[in-house]
């Protein structure tokens, strides 16, 4: 009885969260396919492959699967191409911002599906997220 | 029984799931590669040798007149940037391999008595004994600095004339010259401010030292971004290939379709005279229309020609994206008659096709009449990838760079993937 309620409690807490991105994560999922079919596939390829010294990989890398903050502020902001190393690879393009193109939700969804895409796990992002994010960057 | 099947089923799919997952994660630099296992298909009566494997990410390169093969490295390969490759019993195989040169880079090519080579920023050269192959490795002297390097597009191709003049193309390290690069909706800058320092290529002379834009001459302009250049010694004139921008269908879907946007703009093969301007960031090639038009970003709408019907034409075009990195004019003997003066191209293969299948990924061949092409282009060498279609880039096993004539006459190809050089002879 005593451990049924720390569950209880985590699985509120966890659809809380959930609910912060409409219609839950399997919703977010399938929106942020389409924002990455339309934005980033060009350059990250339809199996988050890349492309050797050009667009980094999008498979388990630690921007993908680490710190939220940093892995929004890269596709708000974008990188100047040279910055990412994986392996002592570096990449010749730049990586475009999108603060003028989509929106908190998009960005919200797009993440949540590549962090849960290509053979990667992990959590959602959330539109507040980016929001604040968005905000703190300003 | 249903068991066992059930087993072999899902190990096959364990397999197959563990395969591609494999392969994507892999680094390129590190594949194996058996020696003669980089098979490459080839016209009837040509036949290739694997020189080197595993050099890394080798882009072009240049032969001596006694045959030994130096290849500029994008990437250190044990600390060294241009390695020499040299077959001691003439079996085409590289029997002593050695290096010089700590700095990255393309570019490579000899002419009377030294070594040319490229960082993405400088030129350097080196006094070189041909009939040995002994380069005078102390004996270096920057004679170009200080060129744009922004990481896009920053490959410094080197090409020689006769009359003591280097010509090095300074890539745009840009798509399309957009207020914000590559950003969709952004609009061109006009006139496009990156045309004072790259988007063209520039002739420095080829033996005084420390030249930058100041003692250099813009002698074309409006090329986004050439790898491939030759000086084509026939006519003594400068052809280049420009790698065509990017992202038609994904910014312009009203005017592109997926597949137009996989198709446009052509890859094209310009024949320049000094002060020549082929037209980018303002004009592209449209494949579809066989014409030049004004770009979406600067207005247009797949009809407007605009200010590009003052621009310079091209005399080849091909299709969108294939990444045209290496051109060489063949002047040898050893091949069938055809192929005298004739054009070879490297394709890289091409990246920006996708969700459309990859492509490129080969050697063509393009014949030639008086400096101008007689005929359609053809497939030389294929089968670089290692895959038929429907394959992400990074799965491709070889991507052709650098082509190089040898004394003999062979054609000598390099791969940038994993570093494998080709020799590709002819025999009746
Ligand atoms: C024009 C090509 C291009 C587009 C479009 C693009 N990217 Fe990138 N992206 C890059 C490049 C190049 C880098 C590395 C830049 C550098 O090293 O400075 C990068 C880096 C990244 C990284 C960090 C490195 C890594 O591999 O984990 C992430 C995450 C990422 N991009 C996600 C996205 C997402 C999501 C989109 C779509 C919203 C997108 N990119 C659109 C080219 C692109």
């Amino acid at each position: 009885m005593k451990k049924v309620i720390p569950a209880t409690i985590i699985f509120i807490i966890a659809t809380s969260f959930a609910l912060q991105q409409p219609g839950g994560a399997k919703a977010a999922i399938a929106r942020g396919k389409t924002v990455y079919e339309n934005v980033c596939l060009a350059c990250h390829q339809p199996d988050g492959s890349g492309v050797p010294n050009m667009n980094p990989p999008l498979i388990k890398t630690k921007w993908v699967l680490g710190d939220k903050k940093a892995l929004t502020k890269i596709v708000l902001k974008g990188l100047q191409g040279g910055e990412i190393d994986i392996n002592g690879d570096k990449f010749h393009n730049p990586m475009p911002p999108q603060e003028s193109t989509l929106t908190d939700q998009e960005i919200a969804d797009v993440l949540t599906y590549v962090r849960n895409s290509f053979g990667n796990k992990a959590s959602m992002v959330t539109a507040a997220e980016v929001k604040a994010l968005r905000a703190k960057l300003k | 029984m249903k068991n066992t099947l059930f087993l072999a089923c899902s190990l096959a799919i364990a397999a197959t799931a563990f395969g591609s997952d494999s392969t994507k994660v892999k680094t390129h630099s590190t594949a194996e590669v058996t020696r003669d296992a980089a098979a490459i298909t080839l016209p009837t009566g040509f036949r290739s040798v694997v020189v080197a494997t595993d050099l890394g990410r080798a882009r072009h390169l240049t032969v001596a007149a006694n045959g030994d093969i130096f290849v500029k490295l994008e990437k250190l390969k044990d600390g060294k940037g241009i390695i020499r490759l040299h077959d001691a019993n003439g079996d085409g195989k590289a029997d002593a391999t050695s290096g010089f040169g700590n700095y990255v880079g393309t570019g490579i090519c000899i002419k009377n008595g030294y070594l040319y080579a490229s960082s993405n920023s400088d030129v350097y050269r080196y006094k070189i004994d041909e009939k040995t192959g002994t380069v005078d490795i102390g004996s270096e002297q920057k004679i170009v600095t200080g060129l744009v390097d922004n990481n896009q597009h920053n490959s410094k191709s080197l090409a020689l004339d006769n009359d003591g003049n280097i010509y090095v193309n300074i890539g745009a390290p840009s798509n399309c010259c957009q207020v914000n690069d590559r950003v969709k909706g952004s609009p061109g800058q006009d006139p496009c401010p990156i045309l004072e320092k790259a988007g063209g290529i520039w002739q420095f002379k080829a033996d005084k030292l420390n030249q930058s834009y100041a003692e250099g001459v813009r002698y074309a302009t409006g090329l986004r971004n050439v790898v491939g250049l030759d000086w084509n010694n026939e006519v003594n004139e400068l052809y280049v290939m420009q790698h065509g921008r990017d992202m038609l269908f994904q910014f312009y879907p009203e005017l592109f379709t997926q597949k137009e946007g996989a198709e446009n703009p052509a890859e094209e093969l310009f024949r320049i005279k000094k002060g020549a301007d082929c037209g980018w960031p303002y004009c592209y090639y449209d494949n579809g229309k066989q014409e030049k038009l004004l770009n979406p970003e600067y207005g247009g709408d797949r009809k407007k020609v605009d200010r590009c019907a003052d621009k310079t034409k091209s005399i080849v075009q091909f299709p969108g994206h294939l990444a045209p990195n290496g051109l060489l004019f063949y002047t040898g003997n050893q091949f069938p008659a055809k192929y005298r003066n004739g054009a070879f191209i490297a394709f890289h293969g091409s990246w920006n096709r996708a969700p459309e299948p990859q492509a490129g990924f080969f050697v063509v061949f393009v014949p030639f009449k008086d400096g101008m092409p007689s005929g359609k282009w053809e497939v030389f060498a294929d089968g670089f990838s290692g895959f038929t279609s429907g394959a992400s880039t990074g799965q491709a096993k070889y991507r052709p760079c650098g082509l190089a004539q040898a004394p003999d006459g062979s054609l000598v190809i390099s791969d940038d993937n994993n570093g494998t050089i080709w020799k590709v002879s002819y025999s009746k």
